[in-house]
């Protein structure tokens, strides 16, 4: 299973847990598993159906311009990290 | 310059300038990467015929000027321009009244998230100026002049509020907000009330409390740096024709076409199919040219003059009020060691000012802070906060210089406090490949060690600094780069030459660098590819040049277009030579199949005699590999007057593959001079009421020839695997380390640790002064 290191200020809704494992092929799948075990979680990744403005996801090291279709591995490990703003600092 | 290179990490070059071969793979075959060949824009750039934003002439042209807040923060009543209007020689005025409607909502242009609201108002305020020198109104008119008086002519109405400067104003219990809207979005949990925080974030592991609690010795200290500018050498400029037909064409001074394309198209709600941007030479940006100014306003004046050409030129002062600098910022940082020196907990709390709108460039800080250390129990916590400046934009490696500055200092305390050499201490918690940067990604292959080891096997680390208030210091940098989107179009020539046409602006070289990866590609020379630089309509979607992106990006796409072009010259080959395409080879520029050969150049005429040969390539590349610099500074205090002489400097940076290695140590060698200014001269300063008071280069006081040495560059090739020549971006991280390098140097001549930016004369000499006076029991000046 898919390794997901949840956000400090998203941790309330997970009981506290720094890494979660879940089972999926894409993040979508991913955080549909996670909501369904910490109900909210998906509301704070995702917006209006794509990953929320200010959020990018990095899969195995590198940020995943697919975003919520982006291809995730059983020993995955993923991200949900700030986007990195500032001018050419905001495109990353 | 010295150009040496060693086989393996442990033998490293003692020169001051050289290369170092961080993986130890020796020679690396190449032939045209690694060379030194002309920049395609060499000639016209040194004869003065390349053409900059200012330079664009046509018949008609209108001139514009905009009319600027006085104020850094008011409401605006009315706005009254009839007596503009009326002035002879003036065709246009237009305020924000003239923008559609921008929705409050973020969107994504493909540059980033951006609320299309902040955006339009921050081209033309609406009800509020929020800065001193928002523009409020713009004019065009026959002349510069005519249209300079006009501007003087527009009564504004204004009802002041008071000014927000400081992360300690924003945040006040008081303080008077600034977007009425603007809720604190805290990783997707939305604030209820107003305020001047517009987001907070964390990244957290491990255990921190009872890391700091079982540490031998921590560290804690609080800094404060100030708002500093880009300060390219041109002047935002632009020229827009509204055509009677609906279509828009715009000359523009500007790190990405698109990106302007996509903000007006935003702005003024026109499809993009009507846009055409036109990028002109370019006169630095360094992450200052991203963001529109007079783009959108030079086609509004366009269209309301009757389609006629509009030209706005920004003076220096324009630039220093109302163009992007990057963030002031308060910093806290608390570091603890074990009694062997290795680090054991980070903690560092980034509080940035985004000027009027949200935005600062906080979020890559965090990553950059904590980043060159392996720490187990890291916490990083990061605040975006509006103040009454202007809109921040990029500053090369935005945020990296304020967050390593304090960092850094922390560091060289520690080691310092440990009696540890400051490069061991570097050495002993520096990250590598498996290590976590702070948002807790896994680095791939990378080079921090090795930039520390480069410094100090250094011939500059190894010689002893003697004299009187002379000190050294060192620190660590690190930046993200960025991949990006690239497009770019090789067309074959019939007499073996390739034209590429990309969309990356060229600052710094990458004209040359892009045509080097396609002529290693295609192993033909590099005089035979001749790279443009094309406008929007011409290819596809290219992001900006900025986040150290082109030659990793850009040539990504190059090296893709030399592959195609290889591959169907091989297929036609075949079939002319009546073979199957895989029993062509192709090999030091020359087809072979059976008896078979023919060179590159006859190849190019042969496989094109019943059908012209293109290729296009379109490129979003993810693995981009992170840069990490180390640098070394001497420097020598004058007790009198507080100035800092810089003595020597050599930086060492993992550079991935230098493509040009010239262009690679001019952009080493720019970064260590910008951050030098950073360091000792440059800050914005402002009267109580928020106006801006040294908005020239006489009183914003960069660093000329005079002030600096020769920078000595040591390259570590350390090289990315996410790109088919081991490129990682060179352009950023060599600012990140100067202003805390050159802070423990400070510490080191004088005994007195920095905690704010700049080290200016009167900085320095009070601290230096408060020193004194604690050490003879005296009050300190400045204390009540």
């Amino acid at each position: 299973m898919a390794k997901i290191w949840i956000p400090p200020l998203m941790r309330s809704l997970t009981a506290g847990q720094q890494i979660v494992e879940a089972e999926g092929e894409t993040v979508r799948e991913l955080v549909a598993a996670l909501d369904e075990r910490f109900p909210g979680v998906a509301e704070r990744i995702i917006d209006e159906g794509r990953i929320r403005p200010g959020l990018t996801v990095a899969v195995d090291g590198a940020v995943q311009s697919r975003g919520l279709r982006a291809a995730v591995a059983p020993d995955s490990e993923v991200h949900f990290v700030p986007a990195m703003t500032g001018g050419e600092g905001s495109l990353q | 310059m010295a150009d040496t290179k060693h086989n393996g990490t442990a033998a490293y070059d003692l020169a001051s300038n050289g290369k170092v071969d961080g993986d130890g793979t020796g020679q690396n075959g190449y032939k045209v990467i690694g060379t030194r060949p002309v920049r395609p824009d060499g000639v016209d750039k040194v004869t003065g015929r390349a053409v900059y934003a200012a330079d664009v002439q046509m018949t008609g042209l209108l001139h514009g000027k905009i009319l600027r807040s006085p104020h850094a923060h008011a409401h605006i009543r009315s706005i009254d321009t009839s007596k503009a209007e009326a002035l002879p020689g003036v065709r246009a005025v237009v305020t924000a009244a003239d923008l559609p409607v921008a929705e409050d909502k973020i969107e994504d242009l493909g540059e980033g998230a951006i609320n299309l609201k902040y955006l339009s108002d921050n081209i033309l305020a609406h009800e509020k100026a929020l800065y001193h020198g928002h523009a409020v109104a713009a004019v065009a008119a026959i002349s510069p002049h005519i249209a300079e008086e006009a501007v003087s002519l527009i009564d504004v109405d204004y009802d002041l509020l008071p000014a927000v400067m400081t992360v300690d104003d924003a945040l006040a219990d008081d303080a008077p907000i600034l977007l009425d809207t603007l809720r604190t979005d805290a990783m997707g949990e939305i604030g209820a009330q107003p305020t001047n925080l517009a987001s907070f974030f964390r990244h957290q592991r491990g255990d921190l409390d009872a890391a700091f609690a079982d540490a031998h010795l921590v560290v804690e200290r609080a800094f404060r740096t100030e708002t500093v500018h880009q300060g390219y050498i041109e002047p935002q400029a632009a020229t827009a024709l509204y055509s009677a037909d609906g279509q828009i064409t715009i000359w523009t001074s500007t790190q990405g076409s698109f990106a302007v394309r996509g903000q007006v198209a935003e702005i003024l709600k026109i499809p993009v199919s009507r846009l055409k941007v036109i990028p002109t030479e370019i006169g630095g940006g360094f992450g200052g040219k991203i963001n529109v100014y007079v783009e959108p306003v030079a086609v509004l004046l366009s269209q309301k003059a009757g389609y006629e050409p509009v030209k706005i030129v920004m003076n220096r002062a324009d630039v220093l009020a109302a163009t992007g600098p990057t963030s002031g910022s308060n910093i806290r940082v608390k570091i603890a060691v074990d009694v062997n020196g290795k680090i054991t907990a980070g903690l560092a709390e980034l509080y940035y000012e985004a000027g009027a709108y949200p935005g600062s460039p906080v979020g890559a800080a965090a990553n950059v802070s904590l980043a060159p250390y392996a720490i187990d129990n890291l916490q990083v916590d990061g605040y975006d906060i509006v103040v009454n400046r202007p809109r921040s934009a990029a500053y090369r490696a935005p945020g990296g210089t304020n967050a390593a500055f304090a960092v850094e200092s922390v560091v060289d305390e520690l080691a310092e406090k440990l009696g540890m050499d400051a490069a061991d201490f570097r050495i002993l918690n520096g990250a590598k490949e498996k290590d976590r940067r702070p948002d807790g990604v896994q680095y791939a292959r990378i080079g921090q060690i090795e930039t520390v080891q480069a410094i100090k096997n250094s011939r500059h680390y190894q010689t002893s600094l003697e004299g009187k208030y002379r000190g050294r210091g060192i620190a660590s940098g690190y930046w993200n780069n960025w991949g990006g989107q690239s497009s770019a179009t090789a067309a074959l020539n019939p007499d073996g030459t390739v034209n590429l046409n990309e969309a990356s602006t060229d600052i710094g070289g990458t004209r040359a660098s892009i045509s080097m990866q396609l002529a290693e590609a295609l192993e033909i020379g590099y005089e035979q590819v001749k790279t443009r630089v094309v406008d929007t309509d011409t290819v596809a979607y290219n992001d900006v040049t900025g986040g150290s992106r082109t030659t990793f990006a850009t040539g990504w796409a190059a090296y893709d277009l030399g592959q195609k072009l290889k591959q169907e010259m091989k297929r036609r080959l075949a079939d002319v030579w009546d073979v199957s395409p895989q029993d062509v080879s192709y090999e030091d520029g020359i087809f072979y199949a059976g008896d078979e050969s023919l060179p590159f150049v006859e190849a190019a005429n042969v496989v094109q005699r019943e059908e012209p040969l293109m290729a296009s390539s379109t490129v979003h590349p993810q693995d981009f590999g992170p840069g990490f610099s180390t640098q070394c500074v001497d420097v020598e205090i004058d007790p009198e007057t507080g100035k800092i002489t810089i003595l020597r400097y050599t930086i060492a940076q993992d550079v991935g593959k230098a493509i040009h290695p010239s262009y690679v140590e001019g952009q080493m060698q720019g970064g260590v001079a910008q951050g030098i200014g950073w360091a000792i001269n440059e800050e914005y300063i402002y009267d109580d009421e928020g106006h801006l008071l040294n908005a020239s280069l006489l009183d914003y006081r960069m660093p000329t020839a005079l002030d600096l040495p020769m920078i000595d560059t040591i390259l570590v090739e350390v090289p990315s695997p996410g790109h088919p020549y081991g490129v990682r971006g060179v352009g950023e991280v060599n600012i990140v380390p100067p202003a805390g390098a050159i802070a423990n140097a400070v510490y080191d001549a004088t005994g007195v640790r920095m905690d704010k930016l700049p080290i200016s004369p009167a900085n320095l000499l009070e601290a230096m002064w408060a020193k004194e006076a604690e050490a003879a029991g005296k009050p300190v000046p400045g204390d009540d």
